[in-house]
């Protein structure tokens, strides 16, 4: 068994929502109880709609955001008793866009090595050489060390923030929507970079992406998340060829796979997503759900393990979840 | 003949710019039928988007525009006044952009900006405007559709706003739709859900329909037709089956190569790429304009332009001299460059 290098176990966070002038805030559940282990080399997805909880759950992975309950660990140790530049050291993030994640006044070779600035690196005079070690890995011409980011193209651009987060080599990177804000031909040469250094560096990634055909690609291991929980979590393999969850069958059927035989599939998903300030009872997912049975408006499934993982549906039961799988 | 809803011949738009003059879009002809689905499918800055401006004399005043022919139903209305043009404008043909939020006026009412819609374009009373608003919203799969009048933008889901935009655009029955990406900001889920609906209306109200989309995804799905843009030129045409069972165009089997299909792409194999970037589109280009990010480049792609070669099919055409060299033949009468 491969070495975990971060484990959540029942994290939750809520925020306080205000209801407008003069009335009580009420809690927002944005993750609730969310049990997730990253092992080392793998490549975690998370997927689901806007407003899950998948950024969330990123930001409290990253240490930017504390748990209201659970509790986190990095490389065994308990992510609250590190320091913010431990956790750097260990955890970085790749964001959506790079328009708005490069600081636009400062020149592409100062980005790259502020996080040795602010590691309080011993040595400044092999910044330079080490900035240009990591470009040249991500595919970024020296020329550019003293560019601005108005001068790089989005992919570029990009590659300026894989390399920014690569320099301090981590152990993690949190990828959120890395391609998302890419061209289709920019975004095969991000994904192939990004394949190329997990395997060169040893790098284990928790990709957060709504692309499915991304995901698939490029996932070991899927979680999918609905309302702050996850409802189903597997080997890629397992959860593609047949998912379990009702909500993960939608999903993957919403993919458009270039083929002009099919038409445009209906997901029978009704069209609103809940309000999570008022989340349904029992299972948070039966409002929408094509399987609905009468017990699951009034009780919320617990997690049934899988071969490869957990599924959060009251359709299956204790030991019929594999037996389910092979019919 | 009045099946053709949408006719444009060589429309050319130019931009200036301190270092020249953007070619934006060159010499690009489209048209469409009644009932049929147009997507124009590129990736950013290929010129997709100001061409879908210029048909609905959108684009900013000091972009230029000309066309040897642009009709809409029959009508030429190429260089006819600004009065005229806004009442053909959101009448006749109207558009559905990305971004939901920032389409919707947040001050007003959902009720309130659908009812003025129609009220701009037709004699119609204050209710029967009213009337139409909630039958379209019904028709949108909107649910509770008179309450959600008096609500503004920001009280709706990206997917809902998305939803109202498009039955906005439908309030006056128009001939033509032209959708600028209309499910790039949304949810997979609801993705599928908004273009399951567009086939739908589009089917049941026997309009046109112009898709513009950088998803090829959303193209194989919904198209009837496709035309492929590379730096402000169509460098392909075809069928929806035309072009992803026999893609002609280098670019076009770039694309393709780009994407992992779940299933037939190996996982964790590398995708295709195509190296390179745009060119810039300042001055002008003598040869193909994908030359220099082509794996198939010859020393003729850069001499002479690259005339839009016709295929044995109607609507089948490809920018490409090696197209020309093999199934497809005979330069276009027109002499596209």
């Amino acid at each position: 068994m491969s070495e975990i290098v971060l484990e959540a176990r029942d994290i939750s966070r809520s925020f306080m929502i205000s209801q407008g002038f003069m009335r009580a805030k009420r809690p927002l559940h944005a993750v609730n109880g969310v049990n997730l282990k990253l092992h080392r080399g793998e490549v975690l997805a998370l997927v689901g709609e806007s407003g899950c909880g998948k950024t969330t759950l990123a930001k409290m992975l990253l240490g930017l955001l504390p748990p209201s309950a659970g509790s986190l660990e990095l490389d065994g140790k308990p992510l609250a008793s590190l320091s913010h530049l431990e956790v750097a050291r260990i955890v970085q993030p790749i964001f959506q866009d790079p328009y708005s994640s490069l600081n636009p006044r400062k020149s592409i070779g100062s980005i790259i090595t502020l996080p040795l600035q602010v590691q309080g690196d011993k040595d400044p005079a092999s910044w330079r050489q080490r900035a240009e070690e990591i470009m040249e890995l991500v595919g970024l011409p020296r020329r550019v060390y003293n560019n601005f980011p108005s001068q790089l193209s989005g992919g570029q651009r990009q590659r300026v923030a894989i390399a920014r987060a690569l320099i301090n080599r981590p152990r993690v990177v949190i990828c959120d929507e890395p391609t998302s804000a890419l061209d289709v031909s920019v975004q095969s040469q991000i994904l192939n970079l990004l394949q190329d250094l997990r395997q060169e560096l040893g790098l284990t990634y928790l990709m957060i992406s709504h692309n499915l055909a991304v995901v698939e690609h490029m996932a070991t291991r899927i979680a999918v998340m609905y309302l702050g929980r996850i409802v189903e979590e597997g080997e890629a393999e397992a959860v593609y060829n047949s998912p379990r969850h009702p909500y993960t069958e939608a999903l993957l059927g919403s993919v458009l796979t270039p083929d002009p035989s099919l038409g445009v599939p209906d997901t029978h998903l009704g069209a609103a997503y809940p309000n999570p300030l008022d989340m349904p009872s029992g299972c948070s997912f039966h409002p929408r759900c094509a399987k609905m049975m009468p017990q699951c408006a009034q009780q919320a499934p617990r997690p049934i393990p899988t071969e490869s993982g957990h599924v959060e549906c009251s359709l299956y039961k204790e030991n019929e979840a594999k037996m389910r799988m092979t019919s | 003949m009045s099946d053709k809803i949408l006719e444009v011949q060589d429309l050319t738009i130019d931009i200036p710019t301190p270092s020249g003059t953007l070619h934006a879009v060159q010499k690009v002809s489209i048209h469409v039928d009644r009932g049929e689905t147009l997507c124009i499918v590129g990736e950013s800055g290929c010129g997709k988007s100001l061409t879908s401006l210029a048909i609905m004399d959108l684009l900013p005043r000091k972009a230029t525009r000309t066309a040897t022919r642009l009709e809409i139903a029959g009508e030429s209305v190429f260089d006819i006044g600004e009065r005229r043009m806004s009442d053909i404008r959101g009448n006749r043909m109207s558009m559905i952009f990305q971004e939901p939020m920032t389409s919707l006026n947040p001050a007003y009412t959902i009720g309130d900006q659908l009812s003025e819609a129609l009220r701009r374009h037709k004699k119609v009373s204050r209710g029967e405007a009213r009337d139409r608003a909630v039958f379209l919203l019904e028709k949108v799969g909107i649910t509770a559709a008179a309450s959600r009048l008096g609500q503004y933008p920001h009280q709706l889901s990206g997917g809902l706003r998305q939803r109202v935009m498009i039955a906005m655009a439908l309030m006056c029955g128009p001939d033509l739709i032209i959708a600028d990406e209309p499910t790039t900001a949304l949810d997979v889920t609801i993705q599928a859900q908004i273009l399951h609906l567009l086939a739908e209306l589009q089917r049941e109200f026997n309009m046109g329909l112009i898709l513009i989309t950088h998803d090829l995804g959303v193209v194989a799905r919904i198209a009837d037709r496709v035309a492929v843009m590379y730096a402000g030129q169509i460098v392909e045409t075809g069928t929806a089956e035309q072009i992803f069972k026999a893609p002609a165009h280098p670019y076009t089997r770039g694309l393709l190569a780009c994407i992992p299909i779940p299933g037939q792409t190996e996982r964790g194999a590398h995708l295709g790429a195509i190296p390179g970037i745009v060119p810039s589109l300042v001055g002008r280009m003598p040869g193909c304009h994908f030359a220099s990010r082509c794996p198939e480049v010859r020393d003729s792609c850069n001499s002479a332009p690259i005339p839009q070669f016709q295929g044995a099919e109607p609507g089948r055409s490809v920018r490409c001299l090696l197209a020309d060299e093999a199934a497809v033949r005979q330069p276009a009468q027109e002499g596209a460059a």
